[in-house]
């Protein structure tokens, strides 16, 4: 039999062999395991079969913990069961682990290894949570490369099913999981051979059954317990053995032999390095290069690592060995040591004979933190100090704190001289990673080279850089780690050249490929003095396309990864020129021909034009430039944003040390504004003549980047000669002028506000008041106007009539400039509570896009306003936030109750006065808040004054003056997206609900769980095509609203801004002023939907008047009123739900892929959404008894 | 009495044909609706390959908009292996249509140039269409192309689809010519079998309030039918092709108009959009009863009986009627004025 190769990632390889062997597949979305579900589901959808002929059944669960459960009771009543997750994920499913494991139940899931949440959530890998699970009983299996990743899936299934001891096979999160390589692919004979099917009845056997009943689960007692847990010993002694034997059967049939713990190096090592995971490819790597170099040294890879047979590894190791270095990809503070370096150090200790080696261990590569050979050598070269070798130390950081890491030369390479390596900049919309994925797949699958491809993503939303890291060799590739020596740089993006360097790792004589919209004879003079300079000093080869020229001119728009695909080809000499734009062609049609001929044509039409529209650049011998690379934050900046997130924000986060970052993860807000992106290719200009000032526009903007104030004519006497303004409009700020103004450098050009603008020019009715311009020529102009404006003062907030969109929108907004996607439909919401309560507000926000965005070093977009004073946000987790949020209440609460308690006793020395004042202001308006500030520096200055006087209630002054503040009224707002709302954290949703407390909870209702990706939630309406729903949703969106209503003191208002956004202001001023828990659900558009996200509040629009979302506030104080508490705030539905619903990709694709289905399941819609019309109306007419 | 009648060679149990009526013959029961109503054919909604095209373009737009570029959403949807954005969805609504019903399956094609979807003018015929409407719909606004260039354009389609399929070809063409004598006679010598008069060209509206150009689609007034109905007169008798009527075709009594003016079939379609599928039975019955009150005994026996070869008056249709017309009329003022 032929060997077949593909060029995957590590979860599509898992996820194969997982599909493929198993009967019942629970799952449910985390980054970085998400895309083993996807496919999961998309096979499942698409009816595609397991090794056995049947299709699996997938479900979603409602959280990782419900999948565990899940999975636990498919695997007790018989089937073969699967499961996929990382981090927090995993950590919700160990009181299960516990279970299954404990029932000796033979089970695979599958983990993407990641960080846990500390100090900060990471998203990166490392094997923090697969640690925390090393207690379970579960067995711990490794494997450290896209193709282990695939063979290990399979070979513990089998010994699992053998064995009855549970596997969790792990990965590392996106260095394994998301790396392609080139793997031969496992064939269903080679798992049926793999497989007992002996094994798999006797665990069908052991199931649950009425047919043969027992009982499971018990509840044990002093007497027993302690002896019933020893019964699984001889099982776990057995385990290795059968995971070896299973390793030996793999062999006989792949030709790929594993060992549970690998040695690999000189026979006669004197230093070892032992680790798991991806970071064992690049000791492999560096062990090779070492010898070849003299050196005595090896590598032993543990595979299986619970069970831990102490005897099998020491076996492996070379008796020659006198120093061992143990490195975990984990931390545990507080331990003696990291959990591998203590069983390296037991086993010894226990089985060793004769002199025992020197044993250290060391934290390397945590959340993806790049493990390199420079540093490989850094812990060899440790090693060799023998006894004097740090122990407990860190590679690959440098701590000046507590002084835990190693030194290492940065410069030491391994890269063979065979391989070519690429690196590529790119921006996430113009289709580079894409190309690049493609061109793996081409020398991959089509030449007998191998080739590896990794991805850099950024952690904005919108304007996201990639840097992707391509190699291809004759020779399988170990190289687990970033390119930093590279022979070719491509450079997608003008602008990187400002502020990247992007040829730091440009080998001397690489190829420099940029696009550039200058030609050939001019760009030189365009670059920046250090591009001209690294150009020269590396004599790099240089050439340039105009490749948006090139791809706008084919039809594709922005999209210029196929020209820049085609460059790369040509220039790289991977393979010939004509059989690589060959290969391209045909990828194409691989690729895109799905999606009909149009999407092939135009990428044909790009390959061809590309080759003639390359050009070489005759490099001058001089610096020619005057420009120079641009500052990552401005001058006027403060220290910590210039020292620490500026380095950040110029990808050099790497090189900063450890005593530079906070201990406990607290960080200043108002970051954002000094992260200027410039990522808008437009932004909008206004007319000051055609303009209404309805303050529309600022209230969509989801990015805060345009604003509007009214203010004193004099103020204009210094304003810059560009800046405008115009006469106010409104009776009440007659005599005054008001401006819109755009912040140039923060916009990203979503144009949601040309949008919602309802002034149009007269004579051109295609301009309105705001119109789209380039943003190139106005940068300079428009930056110095911005910040005239921002100099400007805003209107005193105890004069606006909030009713008002246009005086409302005259709020100073504290959330601004969020790495969100261009047009979110979520922000608006949050942008706008900050407006309205943002100087006593505290925020507790569910993870999820909103706490990326939110929350995602470098920056945050949470704000302060000039007294200081803002939003104080915090993160907890996916699944409490409720819980967190009520935290912050009942704090308050008690604080807030104890300075009373304080401030009444001690009213004879502060002045009854002043404590009636403060105790019976209701702090209900702008007005009253303002006020209570005044009395409470009123009171402080009074407590300063007593504390001074009086020292025997001083320590009764003291507590009071640390408590004063909190006699002003605080407001407590739980945020998160309907993935928290209706599915992880529904649980405590409802308890806080059910509390009573005075909370305010916001679900920013996407109807998908959006950061992962757009996987169904319970929120996602009937019909629409999601992630984990691949053949629609064929269940109605739950109504979370009219859930809490049955509470009867929930305030509840289901919103749309851009339906009706009054309603919006009035529902969150309403929420705020109501004495109990809120509930608001606001829909928001979302680039998940397959929409122009240009037009978000135009679908926010169809989505009401076409009744799939309903506008009502339902308000207990109407009812203790004697009205009824429920008001429908929208006219009958009066558009087609079709033509509402096929507005937007995720319905109309079903239509594409099942259109028998999408008929059936929209029928479905039109009457459900009728039927809870009907309900709604019935319900807002009654009568209160 | 006898209601038959041929078109394009199809026998017909009568003249009344269900015209390109989206979105009511997008639904199988519909065209199942309008056979028991009487409908003696049907002609599907027109298969726009521009619309297709659009909609592959929008799908993969929208399924790469984002993506590859955030590490935890790489994509926003399922990765499906296969999309059905093509013909072929088109072609089993025929291949559907034919199996549920016992009348003739008309499709239409519409297009403007000579563009790629000629090809699926064979699809169409294999997927079992009884005949194929070629809908020619162009507006042209190239101020330098001539108007015999336009022409032109008309017939290599005419051609270029005559050669692709074997199945009967009507062609459906505006009024806009400077001759439409003319292009009838050449598009019936470039191989329609059939004209079909009018196309109504969609004229879009202003929308005051929002000063928005917007797509505003009027059904058609009884009014209508007078262009049809005089051109159809003209021709009849003089080409060799048929001739379906279409436009402001709402009572039986038009349908009996249309006839004797020349068509063999009459094409109904707002009506049945104003007023439903089943009205096509009340239209027969007024046809029957009006055939029955003059001692009419069959459609064929009227056919062209008032078309200009046979009319007693063959000015009627001419420039000399127009003087008359005019100079007779007798304006009733609306005395509220």
């Amino acid at each position: 039999m032929g060997r077949k190769y593909a060029t995957i990632d590590g979860n599509e390889a898992v996820a194969r062999v997982a599909y493929k062997l198993n009967e019942v597949i629970a799952i449910y979305p985390i980054t970085p395991a998400s895309p083993m579900g996807e496919w999961a589901d998309t096979w499942a959808s698409e009816g595609v079969p397991n090794l056995w002929g049947t299709v699996p059944s997938v479900i979603e669960m409602q959280s990782e913990g419900g999948a565990a459960g899940t999975v636990h009771g498919a695997l007790q009543t018989g089937a073969l069961t699967t499961t996929f997750t990382a981090s927090q994920g995993l950590l919700l499913m160990i009181p299960n682990y516990y279970k299954i494991a404990g029932e000796l139940t033979p089970t695979v899931i599958h983990i993407a290894a990641r960080s846990l949440a500390a100090q900060a959530l990471s998203i990166f890998g490392d094997h923090s949570d697969v640690m925390a699970a090393r207690a379970t009983g579960f067995a711990l299996f490794a494997s450290a490369s896209v193709q282990e990743a695939q063979d290990f899936a399979a070979i513990a299934t089998a010994a699992s099913l053998k064995s009855r001891i549970p596997f969790l096979h792990f990965f590392d999160g996106f260095r394994t999981s998301h790396e392609i390589a080139k793997v031969e692919l496992l064939e269903d004979d080679q798992l049926r051979q793999l497989i007992d099917y002996e094994d798999i009845i006797a665990h069908r056997q052991r199931a649950l059954t009425p047919d043969r009943p027992v009982i499971r689960g018990t509840a044990q007692n002093p007497d027993v317990y302690f002896q019933a847990r020893e019964t699984v010993n001889p099982f776990y002694q057995k385990c290795p053995g059968i995971v070896q034997d299973m390793m030996d059967r793999f062999a006989l049939i792949t030709g790929r032999q594993y060992y549970l713990y690998e040695y690999h190096g000189h026979p006669e090592a004197e230093r070892i390095i032992v680790l798991m995971g991806s970071g064992c490819e690049v000791v492999h790597e560096t062990v090779d290069y070492l010898n070849r170099q003299g050196e005595k040294v090896g590598v032993l890879k543990v595979r299986l690592y619970r069970p831990f047979d102490a005897q099998r590894f020491l076996a492996a190791i070379p008796k020659t060995v006198k120093s061992i270095a143990v490195l975990d990809r984990t931390k545990e503070p507080g331990s003696a040591g990291e959990p591998l370096y203590l069983d390296v150090v037991a086993a010894y200790m226990e089985h060793h004979q004769g002199e025992m080696p020197v044993i250290v261990g060391g934290r390397y590569g945590l959340s993806s933190k790049d493990f390199t050979p420079a540093m490989v050598k850094g812990v060899f070269d440790n090693l060799k100090l023998g006894k004097q070798a740090k122990n407990h130390f860190t590679i690959g950081i440098y701590d000046d704190l507590s002084h835990t890491s190693l030194d290492y030369d940065p410069n030491f390479s391994t890269e063979p001289d065979n391989v070519i390596r690429a690196i590529f900049y790119g921006l996430g919309s113009d289709g580079t990673v894409g190309a690049n994925k493609n061109s793996i797949k081409i020398i991959g699958e089509e030449t007998d080279n191998y080739a590896q491809g990794y991805f850099v993503y950024d952690s904005k939303k919108s304007g996201s850089v990639t840097v992707s890291h391509l190699r291809f060799g004759p020779s399988p590739i170990r190289s687990s780690y970033l390119i930093s020596k590279a022979n070719f740089v491509a450079c997608h993006q003008w602008e990187f050249l400002e502020k990247y360097p992007v040829l730091s790792a440009a080998l001397p004589g690489a190829t420099f490929l940029l696009n550039s919209p200058y030609p050939p004879d001019l760009v030189w003079d365009e670059l920046p003095v250090e591009v001209q300079q690294t150009i020269l000093e590396k004599q790099l080869k240089f050439y340039v396309i105009n490749a948006y020229q090139v791809a706008r001119e084919a039809g594709m728009g922005g999209r210029i990864n196929t020209v820049m695909q085609v460059c790369f080809f040509a220039l790289s000499g991977v393979l010939p020129k004509e059989e690589a734009i060959a290969q391209i062609k045909k990828y194409i049609e691989k690729t895109y021909g799905k999606k009909g001929k149009e999407v092939v044509e135009m990428n044909l039409k790009a390959v061809d034009s590309t080759l003639e529209h390359l050009y070489p650049v005759n490099v001058p011998n001089q610096i020619t430039s005057t420009k120079r690379m641009r500052p990552p934050v401005d001058e006027s900046a403060p220290p910590f944003v210039k020292e620490v997130l500026a380095k950040m924000i110029a990808r050099e986060g790497d090189s900063i040390p450890v005593s530079a970052l906070p201990c406990d993860g607290t960080y200043p807000t108002g970051t954002a504004k000094w992260e200027k992106r410039n990522i808008a290719q437009e932004i909008p200009v206004w007319d000051p003549d055609i303009c209404v000032q309805c303050g529309k526009c600022v209230l969509v903007c989801p990015h805060g980047v345009i604003r509007s104030k009214v203010y004193e004519e004099k103020e204009l006497v210094n304003a810059p000669p560009t800046f405008k303004s115009a006469p106010a409009r409104e009776h009440d700020w007659k005599g005054l002028k008001y401006t819109i103004q755009v912040a140039p450098e923060d916009c990203t050009g979503c144009a949601l506000c040309v949008e919602v603008c309802p002034a149009k020019n007269k004579s051109q009715p295609r301009f309105k008041a705001i119109n789209m311009q380039p943003q190139l020529p106005l940068r300079e102009q428009e930056r110095v106007n911005w910040d005239f404006f921002c100099r400007l003062p805003w209107p005193e907030r105890t004069r606006l009539d909030l009713r008002k969109i246009s005086h409302q929108q005259m709020q100073e907004p504290l959330f601004e400039f969020s790495g969100a996607c261009a047009g979110c439909g979520e922000t608006p919401y949050l942008k706008l509570i900050t407006q309205l309560f943002g100087d006593r507000m505290i925020v507790a926000n569910a993870t999820g896009c909103s706490s990326i965005y939110g929350g995602n070093l470098p920056t945050t977009p949470w704000s302060h306003n000039a007294a200081g004073r803002g939003p104080a946000w915090s993160n907890s987790l996916f699944e409490d936030n409720a819980e967190f949020g009520l935290g912050f209440r009942l704090a308050i609460d008690k604080q807030t109750e104890f300075a009373v308690e304080l401030l009444q006793s001690l009213a004879g020395h502060i002045g009854d006065n002043l404590v009636t004042a403060i105790l019976n202001n209701p702090q209900k308006d702008e007005a009253e808040i303002y006020q209570q500030r005044e009395y409470v520096a009123q009171l402080k200055q009074k407590l300063q004054q007593i504390q001074n006087a009086n020292g025997e209630i001083s320590e009764k002054v003291k507590i009071l003056l640390s408590l004063a503040d909190y006699l002003v009224r605080k407001s407590v707002w739980i945020v998160g997206g309907d993935g928290w709302a209706y599915d992880i954290g529904y649980g405590g949703l409802d308890h806080v609900l059910a509390s009573g407390k005075n909370v305010n909870l916001l679900v920013l209702d996407t109807e998908v769980y959006s950061n992962t990706g757009g996987q169904a939630s319970k929120a996602t309406p009937l019909g629409a095509v999601a992630k984990f729903a691949a053949g629609g949703k064929p269940a109605p969106k739950k109504d979370l609203g009219l859930m809490a209503m049955t509470y009867g003191n929930v305030y509840v208002a289901s919103v749309a801004m851009g339906a009706k956004p009054e309603h919006t202001i009035r529902a969150f001023l309403e929420a705020e002023a109501y004495e109990g828990p809120s509930l608001i659900i606001a829909y928001c558009h979302c680039i998940a939907h397959g929409i122009d996200m240009s037009k978000g509040m135009t679908h926010q629009k169809m989505a009401v008047e076409s009744g799939r979302w309903l506008l009502y506030r339902y308000n207990p104080a109407l009812a203790a009123e004697g009205k009824n508490p429920l008001q429908i705030d929208m006219h009958s539905p009066h558009l087609p739900l079709e033509q509402s619903m096929y507005s937007e990709t995720r319905f109309r694709m079903l239509s594409h892929s099942k259109p028998e289905e999408a008929k059936r399941l929209l029928k479905e819609a039109q009457q459900y959404i009728q039927r809870r019309w009907q309900l709604y109306q019935y319900l807002a007419s009654r009568q209160p008894q | 009495m006898d209601l038959s009648t041929t078109y394009m060679g199809l026998k017909l149990k009568s003249p009344l044909v269900v015209g390109a009526c989206a979105p009511l013959t997008e639904d199988i029961d519909n065209i199942k609706r309008m056979e028991d109503a009487g409908a003696a054919a049907v002609v599907l909604h027109s298969f726009f390959e521009e619309q297709l095209q659009k909609e592959r373009l929008e799908l993969h737009h929208h399924l790469t908009h984002g993506t590859e570029s955030f590490p935890e959403a790489l994509t926003y949807f399922p990765e499906y292996s296969i999309f059905h954005i093509g013909e072929e969805e088109y072609l089993n609504h025929i291949r559907k249509a034919k199996e549920t019903t016992d009348i003739p399956i008309i499709a239409s094609l519409n297009g403007y140039d000579l563009g790629g979807w000629l090809e699926y003018a064979k699809a169409i015929e294999q997927a079992g269409a009884d005949a194929l409407e070629l809908n020619i719909y162009f507006v042209p606004t190239d101020m330098n192309q001539t108007g015999a260039q336009v022409e032109q354009t008309y017939i290599d389609i005419v051609k270029a689809v005559r050669e692709e399929i074997k199945i009967p070809l009507a062609v459906k063409v505006s009024p806009f010519f400077s001759n439409m004598a003319n292009m009838a006679k050449r598009l019936t010598d470039a191989g329609a079998n059939a004209l079909v008069l009018f196309n109504r060209f969609y004229q879009p509206d202003i929308d005051l309030d929002n000063l928005e150009v917007v797509p505003h689609l009027l059904l058609s007034t009884p009014q209508a039918m007078r262009l049809p109905l005089r051109w159809i007169a003209i021709l009849y008798g003089r080409l060799q092709v048929d001739f379906a009527a279409t436009g402001g075709i709402h009572h039986g009594h038009d349908v009996i108009k249309m006839v004797m003016v020349g068509a063999n079939v009459a094409m109904i379609v707002s009506t049945l959009l104003r007023h439903g599928i089943e009205y096509l039975k009340h239209i027969e019955l007024q046809m029957l009863q009006w055939m029955e009150e003059n001692e009419y005994e069959s459609i064929a026996q009227m056919r062209g009986s008032m078309s200009q070869l046979n009319c007693p008056d063959e000015s009627a249709f001419e420039r000399a009627q127009y003087l008359k017309a005019i100079q007779t009329y007798h304006p009733v003022w609306d005395k509220r004025v």
